[in-house]
């Protein structure tokens, strides 16, 4: 007879609501020794979750404990409501304080880096990155102030006061926006033109912006390619832009922009490389990328994986996972690598809808640990 | 009182709808698993849309995205709402583009009766398609009955209640002849759909995190819904004529997510069809039943929110429908069945395509004894597509089986055991093979494989206080392969359609009802409906979620009701439970939504005025008051309240 009760019990057990509690953090040991002096001491890892699933959450590699922490945000933050929000599409550390951009959710969320507590949020419609410039913040947007005509949807770039946490400033760009890259006298924005194409009416955009960044104005557009994502520059001053392609007969690209003579501040495009690039990381004269490009013909997507020298713009190598685990990789979807020790983090974001992982290799290439993370891992800052 | 349910449905005449006929329940008609809501007992539940009273029936799964207008699916034993089969009065209802029925579309107001059959319709005689699904709704509307020297019904009613809901109709049934009647129905729904919802959550250590109460936007809805029928009685057969027409606005209610409360979503729909259907009876053997059906969708959706990309979209769907069917008897017990149906669909404006489907049915019912009865079927379909310049993109062939059985052991008890095996697939819809960036050309059907036992036992005591028992207990074994899935293409967000899944489901779905009188014209009816479902995904070993319950479908699920009538009083009580279960593939924390549980209560008045007869209820929903999620991140309804006033003439 037990044998039908217990069932019974545990159903009425089961069966009842109680409070609902919001979901606590996961501790994991990392393997390898605990070095409590490491530098940096840790990493934040932003995952983006499903579109409308309000999942987007915040994982910690603490280095100096030897412990991952997965999903921090609601416990530092007990009292926010839904708490980080739905989308996470960057994360950066400027000063001592933690950024993340939650697409949308329409803000930035502002933190501070050591705790993970909230100091407040910005307030800015379908942001997608984050960079810094003297106290300021630069937010990319794929939709700026209303335009007279709803169907030209530009995209602008919000310039925030870090201390205010006020927006001081816009500049309309080109159509949706993506990465940025600032020096000191301008801003470099990738222009994506992702609602524009697919739709079979308009194209996709093909442009750098580049902004004026005292007057915050728009002086110049470069045409570079396609679709643009992301924009890095290199130690010597130069632009590495990435672009994702049609998805149909127009590959994702690899583009170099340079000075047009060492006397011009002009960038143009002096260089096409015939590689495909989903995402990067600069570490000295080396740019590590991977690409992920789904392939019509045999189903299933092309994942390759490389190391370019900046330098002379050559493949150095297309296997920066030396070990053979790469294929375990089923979608990277972020890559970082660590400024001191040399470590590679790439992300796997899976189906999109259940726990990614994150896996460590060392500068050799050598698979050190894997850890699961949130839904979609995505984006991965340095704690120092 | 207690009239269950079956009516003899072979020959229909003219003079068995004057005087209702009642078959009660311990001679066993149905071989096929079937739950039925109909009339009085369909008007007591505390239910608006056909999609409210699909919650009372065991082994179905509602999403529900919250609110008068929101998204209302129905999913039967885990298998996808693309194997349930919808039918209005006989004829499917189709959408080539999803392949998703809203039932929160169709009000209850015309309804006379809600049927849903595991596998398919007990009944041979019926056209090709409806062999087709892995489980079949049934809506009917309300048949003209006239009573003795009227030649003339009006039927009026007003509902109204919480969300500003305003809902009055009106139903007008004449009789022309003896042989021909037409009947006319419309009414008018109309909601501003606010709601307040509320958060409210603690920390892992019990301290209260955040309780926030807020009021649900762009859930209004504007619709208008016309009928009207036109009936005639043969020697020996029927026909009848229904045009349909429904033309809605409403706000599509979007996900409440962290500093999003609400959006800019908005939806117009206008759904007409014409159909025609024939019986004739040509020899005592020999029967035909012809259905004709068009019908047109219209669909256009906006996104007008500032903050995001701006869609502007209008899809315009056409359906043409033919089908024959025959049935001869070849005994007196043993019947034979061939049926085909052709049927064309179009989608236009967003994407260009076309599709032929021919269907073949061959099927035989036997029955030994009375109490023996096999019913088998083979379905041939034959699909043919042309999207856009492309030729023929696709060309699909489909052969399925389905067998029956029911078998009453001893004659005098009413104890019947029951057991059918059905193969059943699905077509990829418009989306999954056109849809911009995301549909797959090259997507084969998705199968359902269905294995069930079951057992009924129906008991009439000829005891003062103890009138009626029935219990019902089916268990399932399903298999559904070549699952279309989304599968990830290597960049932001991109998907295509994969045949990729399999889910293994194992279930048990238990119905019981009694029926008591409890003293002079007291009268309690009491309903309990279980439903315990395993339903895991098996697609492959190296998956995170590998034997994983898919999401959204609890272990445990049931409901109760409980009807209590005096003379004209009754006082009905509703109570339902869905499970804990998971919002995404893995059952982990992070993707867990408690149960939640509603009860509703409502109270009916008849009163007699001057040869009318009027009605009035008043419905209290979630009682409890219970803040809960049907779906992730759509919050529904707390205590809400309707009340009906209904005359008729």
């Amino acid at each position: 007879m037990n044998k039908y009760i217990s069932p019974l019990i545990l159903f009425l057990l089961a069966a009842c609501r109680g409070d609902e509690p919001t979901v606590p953090p996961e501790y994991k040991p990392l393997p390898g020794e605990i070095t409590a002096d490491s530098l940096p001491s840790g990493m934040y890892v932003l995952n983006e979750g499903n579109m409308g699933s309000n999942k987007s959450t915040i994982d910690f590699a603490d280095f100096r404990n030897g412990v991952y922490i997965r999903n921090l945000y609601p416990e530092r933050n007990p009292s926010v409501i839904k708490e980080l929000g739905d989308v996470g599409n960057d994360i950066q550390i400027y000063g001592s304080r933690l950024y993340a951009v939650i697409n949308c959710s329409h803000k930035v969320e502002v933190m501070d880096a050591c705790t993970c507590k909230r100091i407040g949020q910005v307030d800015i419609p379908n942001c997608r990155y984050i960079r810094f410039l003297q106290g300021n913040a630069y937010v990319s947007s794929y939709v700026g102030p209303v335009a007279i005509d709803p169907n030209a949807q530009l995209g602008a770039v919000f310039r925030v006061d870090t201390a205010s946490l006020q927006v001081t400033g816009t500049v309309t760009v080109s159509y949706q926006p993506d990465e940025m890259e600032i020096t000191d006298e301008y801003i470099y924005v990738a222009n994506s033109g992702g609602y524009r194409g697919g739709s079979g009416k308009t194209e996709y955009d093909n442009t750098v912006s580049v902004v004026e960044i005292n007057s915050m104005k728009q002086v110049r557009k470069i045409p570079v390619g396609i679709n643009l994502h992301r924009i890095r520059r290199d130690s010597y001053g130069k632009l590495w832009v990435s672009s994702r392609g049609n998805y149909k007969n127009i590959p994702s690209r690899l583009f170099v922009l340079d000075r047009k003579n060492p006397n011009s501040r002009e960038m143009v495009v002096t260089d096409s490389l015939d590689i495909p690039c989903s995402n990067m990381c600069i570490r000295g004269d080396s740019l590590y990328f991977y690409s992920a490009e789904w392939n019509e013909q045999k189903g299933k997507n092309t994942v390759s994986y490389g190391i370019i020298n900046v330098k002379t713009k050559q493949l150095v190598t297309s296997h920066f996972i030396t070990d053979g685990t790469e294929k375990d990789i089923a979608v990277p979807y972020g890559i970082q690598v660590n400024p001191v020790n040399g470590d590679i983090y790439v992300t796997d974001a899976k189906n999109y809808v259940s726990s990614g992982t994150l896996h460590c290799y060392d500068r050799n290439g050598k698979l050190k640990w894997s850890e699961q993370t949130g839904d979609i891992p995505a984006h991965m800052c340095f704690l120092n | 009182m207690p009239c269950l349910f079956v009516t003899a449905q072979t020959k229909p005449d003219s003079i068995r709808q004057l005087q209702e006929v009642v078959v009660t329940a311990n001679r066993y008609k149905e071989i096929i698993p079937a739950q039925i809501l109909k009339g009085d007992e369909l008007e007591k539940l505390n239910s608006f849309s056909v999609a409210d009273a699909i919650r009372f029936f065991s082994g179905v799964q509602i999403k529900d995205y919250g609110g008068v207008g929101g998204l209302k699916t129905v999913n039967i034993r885990s298998m996808g709402t693309n194997h349930m089969g919808v039918f209005y009065n006989g004829v499917q209802l189709g959408n080539a583009q999803n392949g998703q029925i809203d039932l929160g579309k169709f009000s209850l107001d015309n309804i006379e009766e809600i049927a849903l059959y595991n596998g398919q319709k007990s009944e041979i005689f019926q056209s090709a398609k409806e062999f087709g699904s892995a489980g079949s709704i049934y809506l009917t509307t309300r048949k003209p009955k006239f009573e003795k020297d009227k030649t003339a019904n009006l039927k009026a009613g007003l509902r109204a209640g919480s969300f500003d809901l305003l809902n009055p109709s009106l139903l007008y049934e004449y009789k022309i002849s003896e042989s021909l009647n037409t009947s006319f129905s419309t009414e008018w729904i109309n909601a501003s759909g606010k709601y307040d919802f509320r958060y409210r959550r603690v920390t892992p250590s019990g301290n209260l995190a955040y309780d926030t109460t807020a009021v649900r936007h762009n859930g209004d809805i504007n619709a208008v819904r016309t009928e009207g029928s036109l009936n005639g009685y043969l020697p020996d057969g029927m026909w009848k004529v229904h045009v349909y027409h429904y033309d809605s606005e409403r706000g599509v209610p979007g996900a409440i997510v962290n500093n999003v409360w609400r959006n800019g979503e908005r939806l117009w729909d206008k759904n007409s069809f014409i159909q025609g259907s024939l019986q004739q009876d040509f020899t005592p053997e020999y029967s035909v039943k012809i259905n004709l059906k068009y019908a047109s969708d219209f669909t256009h959706y906006i996104n007008n929110d500032d903050k995001l990309i701006h869609v502007d979209n209008i899809y315009k769907q056409k359906e043409i429908y033919f089908s024959w069917a025959n049935k001869y008897a070849l005994r007196p017990n043993w019947d034979v069945s061939m049926a085909y149906d052709a049927q064309w669909n179009g989608l236009s404006e967003y994407k260009s395509v076309a599709r032929n489907t021919h269907w073949l049915s061959l099927a035989t019912a036997f029955t030994l004894a009375d109490r023996l009865k096999i019913q088998a079927s083979l379905l041939g379909i034959y699909v043919n597509e042309r999207a856009g310049e492309s030729d023929s993109v696709s060309l699909k062939k489909e052969l399925t089986p389905a067998l029956f059985l029911s078998y009453q052991p001893l004659k005098k008890h009413g104890l019947v055991f029951r057991a059918f095996y059905k193969k059943s697939f699905r077509m990829p819809t418009f989306n999954d093979l056109y849809y911009t960036d995301m549909g797959n050309a090259y997507l084969r059907p998705e199968y359902a494989y269905q294995y069930n036992v079951g057992v009924l036992y129906d008991l009439n005591p000829k005891n003062r206080y103890f009138n009626y028992f029935h219990i019902g207990v089916d268990a399932y074994y399903n298999l559904v392969k070549d699952k279309i899935i989304a599968y990830p293409k290597g960049q932001q967000f991109r998907w295509t359609m994969l045949n990729l899944g399999e889910v293994d489901i194992r279930g048990i779905d238990v119905t019981a009802m009694a029926v008591f009188r409890l003293s002079g014209d007291w009268l309690l009816t009491g309903k309990l409906q279980y439903t315990y479902q395993k339903a895991i995904d098996i697609t492959d070993l190296k998956d995170g979620y590998y034997r994983h319950q898919i999401p959204y479908i609890p272990l445990h699920s049931g409901s109760a009701i409980a009807m209590l009538t005096r003379n004209d009083w009754s006082v009905n009580y509703s109570f339902i439970y869905v499970g804990e279960r998971y919002n995404q593939q893995e059952n982990i924390i992070s993707n867990y939504t408690q149960p939640w549980y509603t009860g509703d209560i409502s109270f009916v008045k008849a009163l007699k005025i001057n040869g009318a007869t009027m009605k009035l209820s008043a419905e209290i929903n979630n009682l409890f008051g219970q803040d809960y999620e049907v779906v992730l991140n759509y919050p529904m309804p707390k205590r809400n309240y309707r009340f009906r006033a209904v005359i008729e003439l």
